[in-house]
């Protein structure tokens, strides 16, 4: 699988604050309006920069950046949800950080809102906002399309099959850890040890 | 058999095993499930869209909703999310509600969970909140996690985890009476950075730290997200049991480290060495000391959250603060109802800290809540809407944390904020405290 889009160019430690500021917390993420509403205030808590673009325009429900590459400890901070479902909301597919925090990247796997990508090299200086690049999901790697640098990825590993299905529900009963939705509580859980969405 | 940490203990036999180490993915049992009016309505939400309408909460006395964020505002959102609380606990007969207009009413949940003897030893805690890893000062397993996964504990009462190696951090010695729990923590997420711990337990061993209270272990355990851990732990000792008897009837398994037990890190402090320390805007661990900072003008001052807005943080400021006068604007918001009647009753030298406060010209709400420790909604009390400078007992100062993108929010104990509230400048309390 592959992502191609324009990417959004951050820093290190973009905490949860700044994805989406707390006063956007009364926004209930599975209410379908108020889910898209968290799109367009995705990143609303970044300082503004002169020669960065918003990350959503004034007035959009969503913003024109597939692919978010960022610095060390990415999504620090609260365990809010409503940060990768805003980004996920505003039309990103994927960050692609040197390091996430640990929450954020389980919210990303559980939700499926988002491909939580890790490099082993620091990337934030080989791409500018608005550059166009491919993000490859089975070779893992990251293009730049412009200057035609090829830069690796880490493996998703056990986190790529949960984003793919959908998030960890979808997942959970892909592979029979749960039953089908709506037959009530108290499922049982019988999957194997790699069967979920772990950091 | 491998020996094991405190953590790993906890995480094996929540997860049936004899054994387990640092790597292993293991379905864990939940013993409670805390979740709030921010993070609830979407949980509830998962929940219902997943399991069906008809679905049951695994365990109805495992289940405990705190409403605590956004609580004390006229936004007409924050207060539709309390009564989907309401509507959930009712229609899933949950005995743990602490709703809001009722005498019932906790305020923050981290603490509120500590008061209501929901915190035990050797148990397994799942909070919507990453500061959840407060608990751990209770010789719990206790960590943040996010709607969806708490949906799923929510249905099945069990979650995938892979466990942490251990990092310990020892203070030995005496811990000098101007230095609190909160100069322990900033110095260590100064030290390793606000991604050391990431993925992993953060221990804290030592004297210095079994002399603490439990209400200062809380704020050692709190911040642990600060440096990016999974999770804090603490020993249990006399003051855990006697803190833990005095609120719950319920029967607790401790655990202690193996004594082959292995640490993927160990770092020991001389706790009498210490000096009070800020971090400064905009990170929790760009710390420095705080007499190397007396050229910081002040704003404003705040005192409350989970992180310092215990009683004891009270008590602690109100020393530095009885018989002076604050210079600039000072707002204190007790963490709960509990610690608001303690504001009332408890007294220094016969005189209650209310009076201390208002004496002392702070702006005192008796509301309990989260309140301006992240911002909220614009009507908050203490919200920071502007480019104030402002030094605060809670968590983190990550830009716009409190409010305003252009505020700048240093962090510190309750004795250097009170002292820095009289001054206007950032103070060593040293210079205040006799």
């Amino acid at each position: 699988m592959t992502i191609r889009g324009r990417v959004y160019v951050l820093g290190d430690n973009i905490d949860t604050d700044q994805i989406i500021p707390a006063e956007y917390l009364n926004l209930v993420p599975t209410i379908p309006e108020e889910y898209r509403k968290l799109g367009s205030y995705a990143l609303a808590g970044l300082a503004r920069t002169p020669d960065q673009p918003p990350f959503v325009p004034p007035g959009a429900m969503t913003g024109p950046f597939t692919i978010i590459v960022a610095g060390k400890n990415f999504g620090c901070g609260s365990s809010r949800e409503h940060a990768p479902i805003a980004l996920g909301a505003a039309g990103t597919k994927a960050v692609v950080a040197e390091s996430f925090a640990r929450i954020f990247f389980r919210n990303c796997v559980a939700t499926g809102e988002l491909y939580p990508c890790e490099t082993p090299a620091r990337l934030v200086d080989a791409f500018r906002t608005n550059e166009e690049a491919v993000l490859d999901l089975e070779a893992n790697t990251l293009t730049n399309v412009a200057t035609g640098a090829v830069h690796t990825l880490r493996p998703l590993g056990d986190a790529g099959p949960v984003i793919a299905a959908g998030g960890l529900f979808a997942y959970a009963r892909q592979t029979g850890m749960i039953s089908a939705a709506g037959t009530g509580a108290g499922a049982s859980v019988s999957g194997g040890p790699q069967a979920g969405a772990d950091d | 058999m491998s020996e094991m940490t405190m953590t790993e203990k906890i995480l094996a036999r929540a997860a049936g095993k004899r054994a387990v180490e640092p790597g292993d993915n293991v379905w864990v049992a939940a013993d409670v499930l805390m979740t709030h009016d921010v993070c609830g309505p979407g949980t509830i939400g998962i929940f219902r869209r997943e399991f069906g309408a008809q679905a049951r909460v695994w365990d109805r006395d495992r289940v405990v909703l705190i409403p605590d964020h956004y609580i004390f505002t006229k936004d007409d959102k924050a207060h539709r999310n309390v009564d989907i609380l309401r509507e959930f606990a009712a229609d899933q007969s949950l005995p743990h509600l602490y709703d809001v207009g009722t005498p019932r009413y906790k305020g923050v949940c981290h603490i509120a969970l500590a008061e209501e003897g929901h915190n035990r030893p050797g148990e397994v805690l799942f909070g919507t909140d990453s500061h959840t890893c407060t608990a751990g000062a209770f010789n719990e397993f206790a960590t943040g996690i996010g709607n969806t996964d708490a949906a799923f504990v929510m249905g099945t009462g069990k979650l995938l985890l892979k466990v942490p190696p251990t990092m310990r951090f020892v203070f030995d010695g005496e811990v000098p009476s101007y230095i609190l729990a909160k100069d322990l923590i900033l110095q260590i997420i100064g030290d390793i950075g606000v991604d050391g711990a990431t993925y992993r337990a953060m221990e804290f061993a030592g004297d210095a730290v079994m002399r603490l209270s439990m209400e200062e272990r809380m704020t050692l355990a709190n911040m642990v997200i600060e440096a990016g851990g999974k999770n804090g732990i603490i020993a249990a000792d006399e003051t855990t049991r006697a803190y833990v008897g005095a609120r719950t009837k319920k029967s607790f398994d401790e655990v202690t480290n193996d004594p082959g037990a292995s640490f993927s890190f160990e770092r020991r402090y001389d706790a009498s060495r210490l000096e009070p320390v800020v971090a400064r805007p905009h990170s929790p661990d760009n710390r420095a000391l705080a007499r190397e900072l007396k050229d910081v003008r002040l704003t404003r001052a705040y005192i409350g959250s989970c992180t310092g807005g215990k009683l004891t943080d009270f008590v602690n400021a109100a020393q530095v603060l009885r018989g002076r006068h604050v210079a600039v604007d000072t707002f204190l918001v007790p963490s709960t109802t509990e610690v608001s009647t303690g504001l009332r009753t408890h007294t220094i030298d016969g005189r209650p800290l209310l009076d201390i406060f208002r004496d002392a010209g702070c702006q005192v709400s008796i509301e309990a809540s989260c309140a301006a420790c992240l911002g909220g909604p614009k009507d908050t009390f203490g919200r920071i809407n502007g480019p104030e400078v402002c030094i605060s007992t809670t968590n983190r100062n990550f830009p716009g944390r409190m409010g305003s993108k252009e505020g700048q929010v240093y962090l510190a104990s309750p004795y250097t904020v009170a002292a820095s509230a009289v001054t206007g400048r950032i103070t060593d309390p040293r210079e205040l405290l006799q």
